[in-house]
């Protein structure tokens, strides 16, 4: 009898978690996928204007990064206040721009060395003159084509 | 009666604990973000073969100094004015021979939009905010008028098209289609924006 008498005990059983490994570990895949891990840290602020008539920088293996911008406080005891070019994890002058775009179109593969695109992230707060500078240089390596990275909003909010 | 029982189970409780520690450490690093600007193409460095005279009527002058004032065909003007000044000048038509322009064909203004360049100049101590809020400007004028045109040959809007056909997911049939009429499009209004060395003097 007693046998009988366990089945009905009248208890729920359990929800079983058994799924959840399986849940847990696509979200896991989704995120391995998406990830792109940082390969320069910052050392120029960077705060980027704003603009509405942009277009999406697709495909990041075509596309060289060259950062512009006032050193951050930790780096301005040593190289002032005046905005200068970072490359890569390094400050530079103007005329290494060229020298370093060579050197990063060397690195990608053949097909793509003629459809690289340079990506310009300048702080709002930068003067156009070493802009101008970083351009002419570009000019004389034939890197013509030349993205200015903005945030996405009212383009009259640079102005404030 | 223990051959019934078989291999006994491994304990798998503790599998969903190192897959949420990891999924955490991967949600903390992500970045999930796709950078967007303005695209521009640079002139090469060599100069043209020959010497290209260009009507004065046909270029549209933009200088932006210091202070960030802006002067336009030789005109103060605020910035916010300056796209709809930009579009009048593209879209003037001056000489006849542009069919589809709506402007005023007036004869001191641009011929056809084809003719037309704009040309932007600026002082090395101007800020970059202002610059790119200027070529932001600029650029607008040319898609308000590009997205008039495509909205009248082909229903949809330009930048619309060129989203879709610049999109690496959108399908290579679709893409032949789009192709032609980008390109369509960009040849009614061509983008011809010239950029002068900040420290030349004319």
């Amino acid at each position: 009898m007693s046998k009988f008498s366990k089945k009905k005990s009248g208890e729920l059983p359990p929800v079983s978690t058994a799924s959840l490994p399986d849940i847990v570990f696509m979200l896991l895949f989704f995120f391995m996928t998406v990830t792109v891990m940082k390969d320069s840290s910052l050392k120029v602020e960077n705060v980027l204007p704003n603009a509405n008539e942009i277009k999406k920088l697709e495909k990041k293996d075509r596309v060289i990064y060259i950062y512009v911008g006032k050193p951050t406080q930790e780096y301005q005891k040593v190289f002032g206040t005046e905005s200068k070019i970072q490359l890569n994890d390094k400050f530079a002058n103007p005329s290494d721009v060229g020298d370093y775009i060579l050197a990063e179109r060397a690195k990608k593969s053949q097909e793509l060395q003629n459809v690289l695109t340079t990506a310009l992230k300048v702080d709002k707060n930068a003067n156009m003159g070493l802009i101008s500078d970083i351009k002419q240089e570009l000019r004389k390596v034939n890197a013509l084509k030349v993205n200015y990275t903005t945030y996405e909003g009212d383009a009259f909010r640079n102005l404030q | 009666m223990a051959r019934r029982a078989g291999a006994p189970e491994v304990n798998a409780g503790s599998m969903a604990d190192i897959a949420f520690l990891l999924l955490i450490f991967f949600l903390v690093t992500t970045t999930i973000e796709t950078d967007a600007g303005l695209d521009r193409m640079l002139p090469p460095i060599e100069p043209p073969d020959t010497d290209v005279v260009i009507k004065q009527k046909n270029i549209f002058q933009v200088n932006i100094n210091k202070n960030g004032q802006l002067l336009a065909d030789e005109e103060l003007i605020d910035l916010k004015q300056l796209r709809a000044k930009a579009t009048a000048f593209l879209d003037n038509g001056g000489d006849g021979s542009c069919t589809y322009c709506k402007g005023r064909k007036n004869s001191d203004s641009s011929d056809n939009p084809t003719k037309a360049i704009i040309s932007l100049k600026n002082d090395r101590e101007t800020k970059y905010g202002t610059y790119i809020t200027v070529q932001n400007e600029l650029v607008g004028a040319y898609n308000d008028l590009r997205n008039r045109e495509a909205q009248r040959l082909f229903g949809r809007d330009f930048t619309d098209m060129e989203a879709e056909y610049l999109n690496p997911e959108t399908a290579q049939s679709i893409k032949d289609d789009l192709k032609d009429k980008v390109k369509r499009i960009q040849d009614l209004f061509p983008q011809k924006l010239s950029e002068a060395e900040t420290s030349s003097s004319n």
